[in-house]
């Protein structure tokens, strides 16, 4: 089945410098496995190309439920420097919750996710 | 409460309230904080990155000047509690100023009738700006930590120099019998941890104690942050933001504490809101580097413990770096802005040929930008291509701005949106702000110093 990652979970993200992170939550502890094991690193820099410039970072919290991805060059120069409307990159979080998962239905369904 | 834990005496709890997530938030929540039930300690956090820049900027024009001036409104707002509850209070207000703040403060103490019950530390030693070279001739660097590029590069542009100092110079500050403790460039953690060492003399190297105190001080530093704003789990049912509660951290000596907030007030703790703060800003989670530990935070432990309280526990940290973060801010050329907004129909491809022909109009004037960047709110400005193409939006602002080091350029810039109203493509309003000013940008140069480079100062004063 495919599901949006805005069903599934929230996310907030920051900045440092030119790199915004992008903290992504499961909205249930059964369903982190699901964020663990599909929002790779790869994944998500095949999901910003073209929107940042450097590397991704990714890092795991299994105690917060959470996956941490930073996103080098996102900012265009980042604080002052840049000339976007998101400087601080404050939404990249709801941009990376667009992304959607194609998740075999057994899977789905033994962690309960919704419409499974 | 269950009957096992009715019969073990209650800990010590010092509570720890959250006042001010940044210079700019709200003016109400120090007061709120100290009249809606009891708080020992209140945390003001005013210093962003690009803010010392801006004291540093006010200094030069006024040497009284160069701290939060908010903070003085804030401290009359409290000064009841302060004077006669016993609430201290500890901000990195000072800015490049601190002195100038404690002097104010103490002005406004003496306007409000109690001067002789407020003791002001100051805390002093983060500002390196006139060391700059002698460090630099000392074999300190200063490179910059994303790039790697020497601070010989932009010296001559230097506005300010701080290094991010720790919670010890607070603690003495509240040794010393302070009740009001102002530093300059402080990080933001070490004004929550500053009063637990305080409380329960944790050692300095006690690792997972100060860690707790750092993770505390995240959770606190962002304001409402972490009690239902900016959060977007469940949204839509966080109850009365517009009396949103800020967050308290009621904190024990083992380390653990329960963030809660006061009876009344809207807004809503829960272990999402707090994970959301917590994710905040976040780098590496297994190394948050502060001067006084490197915090673990995939140890942390969150747990229910009722309506709007979050016990955090579990946490462990390690030695720190031998080096201080150092934020250094620079001239770096100039930029404006502009925008004009299109309707319906075609909104988006209207503003896509505003956007051509200005960038056409720019390059026959031969202007010369180093970045040139053009969005469209309300159809892909944060989301990019993720958002679609923006087609068949009722309304679309085009959004465009340049950088550069010529400031003609810029200004030239800003005067080629106005003349799209009457000669560019039709459907077009929003210009109503007039021509977009041009900026100096003063940016950010984060670096690492020895921390046996830096001594901090602390000076009662009352």
């Amino acid at each position: 089945m495919k599901i949006q990652l805005v069903d599934i979970a929230h996310a907030r993200s920051g900045d440092k410098g030119d790199t915004a992170n992008v903290g992504l939550i499961a909205l249930k502890p059964q369903w982190y496995p699901i964020l663990a094991h599909y929002v790779s690193r790869e994944r998500v820099a095949h999901h910003f190309l073209g929107q940042i410039t450097g590397d991704v970072v990714r890092f795991e919290l299994p105690n917060l439920y959470a996956l941490n991805f930073l996103l080098h060059g996102a900012l265009d120069g980042g604080g002052t420097l840049s000339l976007k409307t998101d400087a601080q990159g404050k939404v990249y979080s709801t941009a990376l919750l667009r992304m959607t998962l194609d998740i075999p239905d057994a899977d789905a369904r033994a962690v309960g996710l919704p419409g499974a | 409460m269950s009957s096992h834990e009715s019969e073990t005496p209650t800990p010590r709890v010092v509570r720890v309230a959250s006042g001010q997530g940044f210079w700019g938030d709200w003016l109400e929540a120090p007061r709120r904080q100290v009249e809606g039930g009891q708080v020992d300690y209140l945390m003001l956090d005013y210093l962003a990155e690009v803010t010392m820049s801006i004291v540093q900027k006010q200094k030069e024009r006024d040497p009284r000047m160069g701290y939060a001036r908010d903070f003085i409104g804030a401290m009359q707002s409290i000064f009841p509690a302060v004077a006669d509850r016993g609430v201290k209070v500890i901000a990195n207000a000072g800015g490049v100023n601190p002195n100038a703040c404690a002097d104010a403060v103490l002005e406004a103490a003496e306007q409000a009738g109690v001067r002789g019950k407020i003791r002001v530390g100051v805390v002093t030693g983060d500002d390196i700006l006139d060391r700059l070279d002698e460090l630099l001739a000392a074999g300190h660097p200063l490179a910059n930590m994303d790039t790697g590029e020497p601070l010989t590069s932009i010296r001559d542009r230097v506005l300010s120099a701080n290094a991010y100092i720790g919670s010890t110079p607070i603690v003495e500050a509240l040794a010393q019998g302070a009740n009001v403790v102002v530093t300059g460039r402080s990080t933001d953690t070490a004004l929550t941890m500053a009063p637990l060492r305080h409380e329960f003399g944790w050692a300095v190297d006690d690792w997972d104690r100060l860690a707790a105190g750092i993770v505390a001080g995240h959770i606190l530093e962002c304001g409402a942050q972490s009690s239902g704003g900016n959060c977007l789990h469940e949204w839509r049912t966080i109850p009365d933001l517009a009396n949103v509660g800020y967050p308290i951290a009621e904190a024990m000596a083992d380390g653990s504490f329960v963030i809660s907030k006061h009876p009344g007030t809207g807004g809503r703790i829960s272990v999402p809101s707090v994970t959301e703060q917590l994710v905040y800003e976040m780098g590496d989670p297994h190394a948050y580097i502060t001067p006084d530990v490197v915090a673990d935070f995939t140890s942390i432990r969150l747990e229910d413990a009722g309506e709007n309280r979050v016990r955090v526990h579990g946490i462990t940290g390690g030695p720190p770096t031998p080096f201080l973060k150092v934020s250094i801010a620079y001239r770096a050329g100039f930029k404006a802005v502009g925008s004009l907004v299109y309707a319906w129909p075609d909104a988006m491809e209207k503003a896509q040929a505003a956007d051509r022909i200005l960038r056409e109009r720019l390059d026959r004037l031969g202007l010369r930008f180093d970045q040139v960047l053009s969005e469209y709110v309300g159809a892909t400005a944060t989301h990019g291509a993720l958002a679609g193409d923006g087609r068949g939006a009722p309304e679309v602002q085009w959004r465009i701005g340049v950088r550069g080091n010529d400031r003609a350029a810029v200004e030239r810039f800003t005067r080629e949106i106005a003349p799209l109203v009457l000669n560019g493509p039709p459907s077009v309003t929003g210009f109503a702000g007039g021509r977009p000013k041009v900026e100096e940008i003063v940016a950010y140069w984060p670096a690492l110093l020895d921390k046996r480079a830096v001594t901090t100062a602390v000076r009662i004063q009352e």
